[in-house]
């Protein structure tokens, strides 16, 4: 309806990738010839330059990601231990085993929930912030580059801020909670199974929310204010003028800084590392922490790279999921 | 009536302004003031956000006890080199994604998106033989390489959507001159994209920065961990020494922030639009 995925702003990729899909129909006929080719006359010369321009980068991401992740997939067909100095072949071993380990299965839920909460409450709060910052007031464009400041800063300090912002005896939550009434006695925020991963979650959304917004601020600013004007003229509400055009027109940038969220989120393992080390008793663990552990404590790469295959797979779920629902709904849009 | 709508609306906005103001800034405000109060003051029944008495003392500690300067060397040599190499690397790849004959571009751009995807978690136990292999573990070579290739999604697709919007009388006037390819690239393109570059370069930089997962499993001592390896170790035996913590994170971060707010408008731009005219 009315063109939603010319006037959206999705994040990095969809927008140029909306580029590229145009470009024939918005060259002029001479100009499009630049795309077969800058030098026509040495076709194969300038075939084999641009293979060499591309080649440093495409070698970089091939020796730090691609083969990483193929001999990762061998390892966990082995019971590689740098403790026993063994790597052999056991076939599908580990990951029989990691089916029955209570231990994977825990950090995986927990995993699950934290991306689940964490971008739900991102994105909400992130559509309040953007619609704040849509309005005129004075100091807008100072909160505007304050709202970077958590997005900047290296998670470890966060996570260092938080653990001294919640701390059970010293932290100032407990000070203002309890002065204010709103707490009987000092919480041990951290140390308690109940409230960790909340707090956990509450950190990461004070990190990627301001950015959020931003984000979605750029897709609000991309929608023509001729529409809002001529709701207003046919007497919509700006309740209504939310739900009937601004969300609608907001949609596609919504899901699309949503996935990249997600995905994100489901890597998390700084803030947890820090802040509780996965404890107590296993509450806040998740899968990138328990991974680690496994990895460089135990030292067991055979099993430990199972379970970071299956974390790999989890997030490719999670990704095709989520990308078929964009694109139902952009076709639905359509 | 609507003298009251106007103020009922001022005050949502404004109060609404102020709170995000406050969840923003608060806290790190909170761990500033904090770098600079005694252990005495910090433990004390009433906190208070003033330091009262003010001390340097946390910022002595981090430096002369607890090698911060070792771990900022570490870091400034890792994340410039990387931002360095990631920018030739992405400006090379984007600039030929963007200009040059290249079947399959669109498939290209996809693979390296999906790349900075993959949950790290995935390549740091491999990287990790594979760097021990290479003699690479607790050197900067080795963290230099991963980041460069962690950053480079990030920067190829900035650039190329920032390339995307050059008009392409460039390349034919390029052409009609009868510059080289390179030539394009080195004297039309580049010198027009500085702004984009320099955005692009201190994403790059914020990135390699902040990296933690990497460093941790990479480096065991303070001739080669970074900061927030560093930090992150900042720990005693017996309590939590929060203000030196405090005073590490301000030394680390007032940098980081003072870089975005000069930059903040083409940070924006650059990770929305990827450049694009609007």
């Amino acid at each position: 309806m009315l063109g939603a995925q010319s006037h959206a702003s999705p994040g990095p990729g969809p927008q140029t990738v909306a580029v590229i899909r145009q470009r024939p129909s918005l060259d002029r006929a001479e100009v499009s010839s630049g795309d077969h080719g800058f030098f026509r006359p040495h076709r194969l010369k300038a075939v084999v330059v641009a293979w060499l321009l591309l080649l440093p980068a495409l070698v970089a991401l091939a020796a730090v990601s691609l083969y990483p992740i193929l001999n990762g997939i061998w390892l966990s067909l082995t019971n590689t231990s740098l403790i026993t100095n063994s790597s052999d072949f056991i076939g599908i071993k580990n990951y029989a085993t990691l089916f029955k380990d209570s231990g994977f299965w825990n950090a995986w839920t927990h995993t699950i929930l934290f991306t689940f909460a964490s971008t739900a409450a991102e994105t909400i709060i992130g559509v309040l912030m953007a619609l704040l910052l849509f309005e005129r007031f004075v100091g807008r464009s100072v909160l505007r580059a304050v709202m970077l400041v958590p997005w900047a800063m290296p998670t470890v300090v966060t996570s260092k801020m938080f653990g001294w912002l919640f701390d059970g005896q010293h932290g100032v939550i407990n000070y203002l909670g309890v002065k204010s009434g709103l707490l009987s006695a000092n919480v041990d925020w951290l140390g308690s199974a109940h409230t960790a991963l909340g707090t956990i979650i509450l950190a990461d959304v004070w990190k990627t929310t301001p950015f959020m917004a931003l984000l979605l601020l750029a897709g609000l600013q991309t929608i023509s204010p001729n529409l809002i004007e001529a709701a207003k003229i046919d007497g919509a509400t700006s309740w209504s003028i939310f739900w009937q055009v601004r969300l609608p027109l907001l949609w596609p940038t919504l899901l699309i800084a949503g996935l990249f969220r997600a995905l994100d989120a489901f890597r998390i393992f700084d803030l947890v590392y820090v802040l509780t080390g996965g404890g107590p008793a296993d509450s806040t663990e998740t899968l990138s922490t328990l991974s680690y552990k496994t990895l460089f404590s135990t030292l067991q790469f055979g099993y430990g790279s199972a379970m970071t295959m299956a974390t790999f797979i989890t997030e490719g779920i999670i990704a095709l999921g989520f990308c078929l629902f964009i694109m139902r709904q952009m076709r639905a849009a359509r | 009536m609507t003298q009251s709508r106007h103020m009922m609306r001022a005050f949502i906005v404004y109060g609404g302004a102020l709170l995000v103001l406050i969840w923003s800034a608060g806290p790190f405000l909170w761990q500033f003031s904090t770098s600079f109060q005694l252990d005495k003051a910090l433990t004390g029944p009433t906190p208070s956000f003033i330091p009262h008495p003010f001390t340097w003392m946390h910022y002595r500690n981090a430096f002369f006890e607890r090698h911060l300067q070792y771990y900022l060397r570490n870091s400034l040599t890792v994340a410039l080199t990387t931002t360095l190499l990631a920018l030739v690397f992405g400006t090379l790849a984007a600039f030929t994604l963007s200009r040059l004959n290249i079947r399959g571009r669109f498939g290209l751009l996809m693979v390296i998106l999906s790349v900075s995807m993959f949950p790290q978690i995935a390549i740091v136990g491999p990287l990790y033989l594979i760097a021990a292999s290479f003699n690479l573990l607790d050197t900067y070579t080795g963290l230099i390489i991963v980041y460069l290739a962690l950053g480079l999604p990030l920067v190829t697709w900035v650039l190329f959507g920032y390339f995307e919007t050059l008009p392409r009388e460039l390349d034919e006037a390029g052409r009609v001159d009868g510059v080289s390819t390179l030539g394009l690239l080195w004297r039309i393109i580049l010198p027009i994209s500085l702004p984009s570059l320099v955005t692009t370069g201190l994403l790059a930089f914020i990135a390699a920065w902040n990296e933690f997962l990497f460093a941790l499993a990479f480096t065991s001592n303070y001739q080669h961990q970074t900061v927030p390896v560093g930090i992150a170790n900042f720990t005693d035996i017996y309590y939590v020494p929060w203000g030196d913590i405090s005073a590490a994170s301000a030394v680390v971060t007032l940098p980081l922030i003072v870089l975005v707010l000069i930059f903040q408008r083409h940070i924006i731009q650059g990770l929305t639009m990827g450049g694009l005219k609007e």
